[in-house]
């Protein structure tokens, strides 16, 4: 009950596309049949292949790594190792954004430092090794290189403010 | 892709072997987080494939590949901070955008709000961080992301 309260809209909206990608293909509705084997297809099998996966990882590694540990390698006062480590763990990722944001909801869980949370977020969004030699092979190593060395700067300079800006306010997040 | 499946699996046989139950319960853990985000999820691509149907990538690309100097620079952080286009599919268009005549520096725009900006996924963001995070987040990764833009265009000739 309570989810369905908190997801009505989107609920509402998951219902109302159902029924109108039944229509199209039942009578061959052609914007409706191009919106689902085109790009909705391409994101629904991104959703359906990868999240699972990562959820599992994010499961196992809820109760298999005991927080004093995890903290001690990237929480407060872990220093720049501990930056280093999170943006190691990071760049190994592949995946759009919205993947990143449950590993950093079990990081945070597990006692990873607020600077560490953003630079995790940084890193996770500027480098993805698994696509490198991809974009590299149609933009060229220069660009690559001069895009990965120039961001660097910006995320570290984006983990700051925001640790700063929450240095006296309450952070936290939610396991929804 | 493939490497994920096969290190998920060889880590779900290890934790088999070593805790069954604790498997079992890391699993439970994992399938209730990913049931509770699904629907945000799911309306965020539904959303967003409308939109992508409504507006032709082409007609973007065309739009912010013309317009030089600031106006490109400012479309392309827009498009970038507004699409949610993967990686396989953006390096190579951002490959044909090149090839028709947009700097390097106006692709570096378009790559880093792509990366970094989300503005189609703040409803996922502001369930784990609130909305307060993930405005100031992604405002503030959207003025970096100009930068860098702007300082590949001073450097680019450089090297």
């Amino acid at each position: 009950m309570r989810f369905i309260k908190k997801h009505g809209v989107n609920i509402g909206i998951i219902v109302a596309f159902s029924l109108f990608a039944g229509y199209s293909v039942f009578t061959g509705y052609l914007p409706g049949l191009e919106i689902l084997k085109g790009n909705f297809r391409t994101f629904a099998i991104e959703l359906i292949s990868m999240l699972p996966l990562m959820f599992i990882l994010i499961g196992l590694f809820d109760v298999w790594l005991p927080k004093e540990k995890v903290q001690k390698h990237i929480g407060a006062g872990s220093g720049m190792k501990g930056s280093l480590l999170v943006a190691l763990l990071a760049f190994m990722q592949a995946g759009p954004l919205y993947a990143a944001f449950p590993v950093a909801y079990m990081l945070w869980k597990k006692g990873c430092s607020r600077f560490n949370i953003f630079i995790y977020l940084g890193a996770f969004s500027t480098l993805k090794i698994p696509m490198l030699m991809f974009e590299i092979g149609f933009l060229g190593v220069k660009f690559s290189l001069l895009r990965i060395v120039l961001t660097m700067p910006a995320v570290i300079a984006i983990a700051f403010t925001m640790d700063r800006y929450y240095a006296k306010k309450s952070f936290k997040i939610k396991s929804l | 892709m493939k490497l994920l499946l096969i290190f998920t699996g060889a880590c779900l046989i290890l934790s088999f072997i070593g805790d069954r139950k604790k498997t079992v319960m890391g699993l439970k853990k994992g399938a209730t987080m990913f049931l509770r985000i699904l629907p945000t999820i799911l309306t965020v691509i539904i959303v967003v494939s409308i939109l992508l149907y409504l507006i032709p990538e082409q007609k973007i690309a065309l739009w912010f590949g013309e317009g030089s100097g600031i106006g490109g620079y400012i479309a392309a952080a827009l498009l970038g901070s507004i699409s949610l286009i993967q990686g396989f599919i953006a390096f190579p268009m951002a490959g044909v955008l090149v090839q028709s005549g947009v700097g390097y520096p106006v692709i570096a725009i378009f790559i880093t709000t792509l990366l970094m900006v989300g503005i189609m996924t703040m409803p996922v963001e502001a369930r784990y961080f609130g909305w307060r995070v993930a405005l100031i987040r992604n405002s503030l990764a959207f003025v970096f992301a100009l930068a860098v833009g702007v300082f590949m265009g001073f450097i680019w000739n450089l090297f």
